[in-house]
């Protein structure tokens, strides 16, 4: 069970983190809805809670809560630039399916 | 795939998060669309800032898109036969219902099950036309709110049979408009303001609209409204004022009203249209060199004003309450602003009537919130909402009698089931006709379906067990069935109601919808590439605003900048969807190096400051 990112991800996460001023992580999420059944939430974390899975990578902690968890087993988070846009990508080994805007994801 | 960005802890926003909804008013005499805006409902405007769109659509002789709204009351004068205005009256109605009310200035056409208008461009069914104004309401709102509707919520007067439902549902299919739910008027109008106020108690909404009257006494407490009773007169509006009005304007000036032509009888109902708007803020106003004043006018319509207040007595005792147990009442409707109206509502009361909203809004608004809440926008749960069956519904019994199932006011969703025997020894199949209304009499009632269950096992009379039950879902239609109970035989009918428009008539109408769907498509495609322009001009704009002083030569700059003010030149002008994805296509080319060096200077900017041990 494991769960990482890329080193820009990493980058630009302790970035906001220290920008932002406060939090211990960032959390990684799997939210039932939209157009393909699942949707990524990405959160920062201001605590570690009871359920949470934490990993490092570069330094930066990510947790991912129990249920989320099976959704998210070997995901690599990116952080990438597409033409002038930048942000996170999932790249998720347990999709299978994701819908035209890719913001929700079948398993 | 969209890239995502970081929330703060619980704020991620779900996928698609907000689904267009719009609640729409589709009135006798204007029509109009509302939706909710940041948690505001707000009925949305036209091109030219109007909010209302008079209910008329004018048919021309060409293939040409029927006139819609302003246009088509305009022409209406010119053009009377094929101008068709207060549409509603015919929905689901045969042609003698519609002629009991008076004749319109169009030529009708009877029809099995509904009436039809004869136009230049062919036998207009009520659906077709109502369809018409319900796409120009969906254009409106798509272009409002910059994309296609989830779903609708209709309003439909609380005294609609099932016909007239069912024949607002297949105008708004046939316009392409998915009907989340249809919602008596007063009940919208109870929602917008017993949310928007959190009043409790028994409220009274008075409707007096175009083309019909409705009157309806609520209950709201936290949060769910229940209708205690309906009552009114789907015949009695405003234009029954104008034409009061215009007849004694025509007795003014010694003139036969019969013997006038249809151009000067629709001169004078606009003339009377103005005086009595006129007399909403004047005493007293000339038309046509005759004055009137506001006595005058109250005295012309109050057997008009008395019909609305017997309704409203009617509806009360339905409801087995006093005027004392009301503890407000809710003005609907355009036709609520008259003077004499408001007077008559206050003194039957004894309190004065809420008119915070706009009447002729608020029946939209409220609908626009129950269609924000029913896709899911709405943050804090559903609310629950009780509406009733406006008339009894029955079975028919020998004798011609009608045997009532479901009584009238019933609050819906509701199920009601009764036990029938056979008549005769041996009997094997029975005949089973529903019927609406609240006669006695088969032929005084309407008939709603006939079906039969056979396969009954014979027995004597008597001895066999026939459950019939009635059900009526949260729209307001119905499904029958019956149920032979030793075999568990069934038999099962959904109304469907039996003005004639078959499933495959609707399929022939939405096949003749094709033709227009070119326009609508080149439309569509029009708008996503404006959007996309929208998006890159934004995007474009950050970036050069970021790091163009250092990135990029003046005269580079003032390409993109060039470039820029292309694609807004042609956003602003309308231009043609191909025009615009040129100028975002130059765009793109000019800023192609541009996003090159961003990314290197970024990468440098990342790896500034490290020595090569570190990198490798």
């Amino acid at each position: 069970m494991t769960v990482t990112m890329t080193e820009s991800a990493a980058r630009h996460v302790q970035r906001s983190l220290s920008k932002r001023g406060k939090g211990v992580g960032l959390r990684l999420a799997v939210k039932t809805s939209g157009c393909s059944g699942f949707a990524y939430a990405i959160e920062f974390a201001d605590d570690v809670l009871p359920d949470d899975q934490v990993f490092e990578s570069h330094g930066t902690q990510l947790l991912v809560d129990a249920r989320s968890m099976p959704f998210l087993d070997g995901t690599q988070l990116d952080f990438v630039r597409e033409g002038l846009n930048e942000g996170f990508k999932f790249n998720n080994p347990n999709s299978k399916a994701e819908c035209g805007c890719g913001e929700s994801f079948a398993v | 795939m969209a890239l995502l960005q970081i929330a703060e802890p619980g704020q991620s926003a779900a996928p698609h998060q907000h689904r267009l909804a719009a609640g729409i008013d589709l009135g006798t005499t204007n029509s109009l669309v509302a939706s909710v805006l940041s948690a505001v409902p707000k009925a949305l405007q036209g091109e030219d800032g109007s909010i209302l769109i008079p209910s008329v659509v004018q048919y021309g002789t060409d293939d040409a898109e029927p006139l819609v709204g302003a246009a088509a009351l305009a022409g209406q004068t010119q053009d009377a036969l094929n101008t068709i205005a207060s549409v509603k009256r015919l929905m689901g109605r045969n042609l003698a219902d519609v002629l009991k009310a008076g004749a319109p200035s169009y030529e009708l056409v009877d029809q099995p099950g509904m009436v039809a208008v004869q136009t230049v461009a062919g036998i207009k069914s009520p659906v077709e036309v109502s369809a018409d104004i319900l796409r120009s309401l969906k254009t409106r709102a798509e272009a409002s709110l910059g994309g296609d509707l989830t779903g609708v919520v209709i309003t439909v007067p609380a005294y609609f049979d099932d016909a007239q439902r069912q024949a607002t549902k297949d105008a708004a299919r046939l316009a392409g408009l998915h009907v989340l739910r249809l919602l008596n008027e007063p009940t919208a109008a109870a929602i917008a303001y017993g949310l928007d106020k959190g009043a409790e108690g028994v409220y009274a909404v008075y409707d007096l609209g175009g083309g019909t009257f409705d009157v309806s006494v609520l209950r709201l407490s936290r949060g769910v409204f229940e209708v205690l009773s309906t009552g009114g007169d789907s015949a009695l509006g405003g234009d029954d004022f104008d034409r009061a009005l215009a007849h004694w304007l025509a007795s003014q000036q010694q003139r036969a009203w019969n013997l006038l032509s249809a151009h000067e009888q629709q001169h004078l109902l606009t003339c009377a249209r103005a005086a009595k708007e006129a007399l909403s803020s004047f005493d007293a106003v000339d038309v046509a060199g005759i004055t009137v004043t506001g006595e005058v006018f109250a005295d012309l319509t109050a057997h008009l004003i008395s019909k609305t207040i017997s309704a409203t007595r009617r509806a009360l005792k339905d409801a087995q309450l006093s005027i004392e147990d009301v503890d407000g009442v809710v003005l609907v409707g355009g036709s609520t602003r008259m003077p004499v109206a408001r007077r008559a509502v206050a003194s039957f009361f004894g309190k004065e009537p809420l008119t915070d909203i706009n009447p002729d809004e608020v029946v939209a608004l409220g609908a626009a919130m129950q269609a924000n809440a029913l896709v899911g926008n709405s943050a804090n749960g559903e609310w629950l909402l009780l509406d009733v069956c406006p008339l009894s519904l029955g079975l028919e019994t020998m004798g011609g009698l009608v045997e009532k199932i479901i009584p009238r006011n019933a609050t819906l969703p509701v199920s009601r089931a009764q036990d029938f025997t056979t008549f005769k020894d041996g009997q094997t199949a029975m005949s089973l006709h529903v019927l609406q209304g609240e006669r006695e009499g088969v032929k005084d009632c309407r008939s709603l379906a006939r079906f039969e269950l056979r396969g009954i096992p014979p027995m004597v009379a008597g001895a066999a067990r026939i459950r019939v039950t009635f059900q009526i879902d949260a729209d307001g239609l119905l499904s029958v069935t019956a149920r032979e109970q030793s075999t568990g035989i069934v038999a099962h009918v959904e109304v469907k109601p039996s003005y004639g428009l078959s499933d495959q008539e609707v399929a022939t109408m939405l096949q003749d919808s094709v033709t227009r769907a070119k326009s609508d498509m080149a439309l569509r495609m029009l708008r996503e590439a404006q959007v996309d322009a929208r998006r890159l001009l934004d995007a474009t704009e950050a970036a050069v605003h970021e790091d163009g002083t250092e990135l990029l030569s003046p005269a580079e700059r003032l390409h993109i900048q060039e470039a820029m003010n292309l694609v807004a030149d042609k956003l602003e002008t309308e231009a043609p969807v191909d025009d615009v994805k040129a100028a975002c296509n130059a765009l793109n080319m000019v800023t192609a190096n541009f996003a090159a060096r961003r990314m290197d200077a970024s990468i440098r900017k990342a790896l500034s400051g490290r020595v090569l041990e570190s990198i490798t």
